[in-house]
């Protein structure tokens, strides 16, 4: 099957819920990248380009959403989270603004274009804010729920999204809800592998690897990295006693940060976190990237087996 | 000039513009628009003006260069090649997993490159904190940026343009690559940024405006910049985007793709072509 991006699927679900009239689509001078030419090329009119100026991107987005505008602004995550972090704080989230951050371009599966432009460090960055909801969508079609999902919050939203083509997890009739993780794979109680974004292949991938080893495990997607499903993460904790969290983020203070954050208080167990292990990435073939990196079947697949060995 | 000097540094940007070709392609990533029209510029910095020591690349005295606008990594790695900072076959191995050559410049793992950038309007500002820190140790070394049109319209731009002009940076010189071009179309139509001469005049420099591909006219410039006291210099340099290769000319489709095969051939051959002009 054809793999489609979620910065893909982004554009286009822009494009599909584009006859909401309140829909303004803010770019960076990034328009061919993040996609959202895709909505320009049906509202052409709501589609305004802002030039190589993230900071001021937000705030005019915080400025139109104060006329009750839904605002998309996007551009690559590294600019979008970071470069325009403290515009973001207090225009959008301190006001509590209806502005959405389509956010592309996350991880290291940039690719060729290297560390400077693999943001690593957004979850944890975004998910500090008061007031934000932070998505990180797993394919096209959860892409599709999560840009409804943000046009119907009232209120920020951070929504991480990919340059690399990613497998089709779901079909339109999935359940979604934001907040909600949803348990993609049930094999049985030996762990749980909570994973994120395009992480979340990879992990299913991982199950299937362990079940061949006799290793049985359940695989859940969070979508929404906050609100975080503290109830599913308590229950998995509860009937599996071991988990193991998977994102192509740096370890520290995203999905894995979160998942330990919520257990702590609910029910702590051993959580064993895969992501980047505070570095930096490199350029390079997405491929080979996630392979130096240690973000594959196989390697969740060991770190799962050492992780329920220790039980 | 002499004659000699110049058909050198004619030379040296066709080379500068042969290995960003070859390299991007090699690649298939990267940024060719914006990395031949620095070529010239490039050329005369490195090897005609600035003081800097291959063999000694962190060399405290040395002119300092950053490359602002820093997805034209290709064409500033062809330069720091020529000069014999690493070897010149390395080139091709940019982008790729286990080469240190960095899709974006890395001081870190670059010989020569002297700030890492990539992020837009940013690397200005490294320059003149390079430039404060020459007048704090009463040190002669000058500083060299290069800057996008597009770029311009980053804010930082001109927070740090403010700045120069307030700490007398007279050691400071900025070009600006007026290649008329961004990502999304014309700068004009994206994002105006226009006048550029008159805003940089505003913020208190002085300004002087050049053909960018026109070596000797940038020969000069660069000698007015140094002669220049009590303000810093920006040269703004009215170029080509895509400049030697006819069909990236002009066209911002050509920003931030790589040629195929069959483009890669034309384009070095329209390269060789006017390197094999100058050898008579
Ligand atoms: C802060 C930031 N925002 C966005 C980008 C993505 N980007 C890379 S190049 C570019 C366009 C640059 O245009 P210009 O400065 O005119 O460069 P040139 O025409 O010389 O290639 C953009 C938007 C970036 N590198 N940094
Ligand atoms: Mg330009």
């Amino acid at each position: 099957m054809a793999k489609i991006a979620t910065r893909e699927a982004y554009g286009k679900a822009l494009a599909e819920f584009g006859g909401d009239e309140r829909i303004v689509v803010l770019d960076a001078d990034l328009s061919k990248s993040t996609k959202t030419d895709t909505f320009k090329k049906v509202y052409p009119e709501r589609h305004i380009n802002m030039g190589i100026a993230e900071g001021n991107m937000m705030a005019v987005a915080a400025g139109l959403a104060t006329t009750g505008k839904v605002v998309f602004a996007s551009s690559f995550a590294v600019f979008a989270a970071e470069r325009a972090c403290e515009q973001i704080r207090n225009s959008i989230c301190y006001p509590k603004l209806n502005v959405k951050i389509g956010a592309t371009h996350a991880g290291i599966s940039v690719g060729e274009d290297g560390a400077s432009h693999q943001c690593v460090e957004d979850l944890a960055i975004m998910r500090s804010l008061p007031n934000m909801v932070v998505m990180s969508p797993c394919d096209a079609q959860e892409t599709r729920f999560a840009i409804k999902a943000a046009i119907e919050h009232e209120g920020p939203v951070y929504l991480r999204l990919g340059r690399l083509g990613v497998e089709e997890l779901y079909t339109e009739d999935q359940k979604f809800e934001l907040g909600k993780g949803i348990v993609l794979c049930d094999n049985g109680n030996d762990a749980t592998i909570v994973a994120t974004g395009l992480m979340v292949q990879e992990a299913v991938k991982a199950a299937e690897l362990l079940k061949a080893k006799g290793i049985n495990v359940k695989v859940v997607d969070i979508h929404t990295i906050k609100p975080i499903d503290k109830d599913l993460l308590a229950e998995c904790a509860k009937a599996t006693g071991t988990i193991v969290t998977v994102e192509e983020h740096n370890i520290i203070g995203g999905l894995g940060g979160a998942v330990c954050e919520a257990l702590a208080e609910t029910c702590p167990c051993y959580v064993k976190r895969i992501g980047l292990n505070d570095t930096f990435g490199t350029s390079g073939k997405p491929a080979e990237l996630l392979e130096k990196f240690g973000l594959t079947a196989e390697k969740i697949a060991e770190a799962t087996e050492a992780a329920v060995a220790r039980k | 000039m002499n004659e000699q000097k110049l058909l050198e540094l004619k030379k040296k940007a066709g080379l500068i513009r042969r290995y960003s070709i070859e390299a991007i392609a090699a690649a298939k990533s990267g940024h060719p628009g914006g990395s031949l029209s620095i070529a010239d510029i490039l050329s005369v910095l490195f090897f005609d003006e600035m003081k800097v020591d291959p063999k000694n690349p962190k060399w405290a005295d040395r002119d300092r260069f950053v490359l602002s606008k820093g997805h034209c990594a290709p064409a500033y790695y062809a330069a720091l090649a020529l000069k014999g900072f690493f070897p010149e076959e390395d080139l091709k191995t940019l982008r790729q997993t286990e080469s240190y050559l960095e899709g974006h410049p890395s001081m870190k793992s670059v010989p020569g490159v002297d700030m890492s950038t990539g992020s837009l309007g940013q690397g200005i500002s490294c320059a003149v904190g390079m430039a404060l820190a020459g007048k704090l140790d009463k040190k002669d070394y000058r500083v060299y940026t290069i800057l996008g049109d597009g770029e311009l319209e980053e804010g930082q731009v001109w927070e740090a343009s403010m700045c120069a002009a307030h700490y007398k940076l007279d050691n400071l010189t900025a070009f600006v690559d007026l290649n008329g071009l961004q990502i999304d179309g014309a700068t004009k139509d994206v994002m105006n940024s226009a006048p550029v001469t008159d805003k940089f005049a505003a913020f208190g420099w002085n300004v002087i405006a050049v053909d960018g591909h026109d070596i000797e006219a940038i020969r000069k410039a660069v000698d007015d910049a140094k002669a220049t006291e009590g303000k810093p210099t920006v040269i703004v340099a009215n170029t080509i985007k895509g400049k030697g290769v006819s069909f990236m000319e002009g066209n911002y489709a050509w920003h931030g793709n790589a040629p195929d095969a069959e483009q890669t051939k034309t384009a070095l051959e329209e390269i060789d072509a006017v390197i094999a002009g100058l050898e008579g």
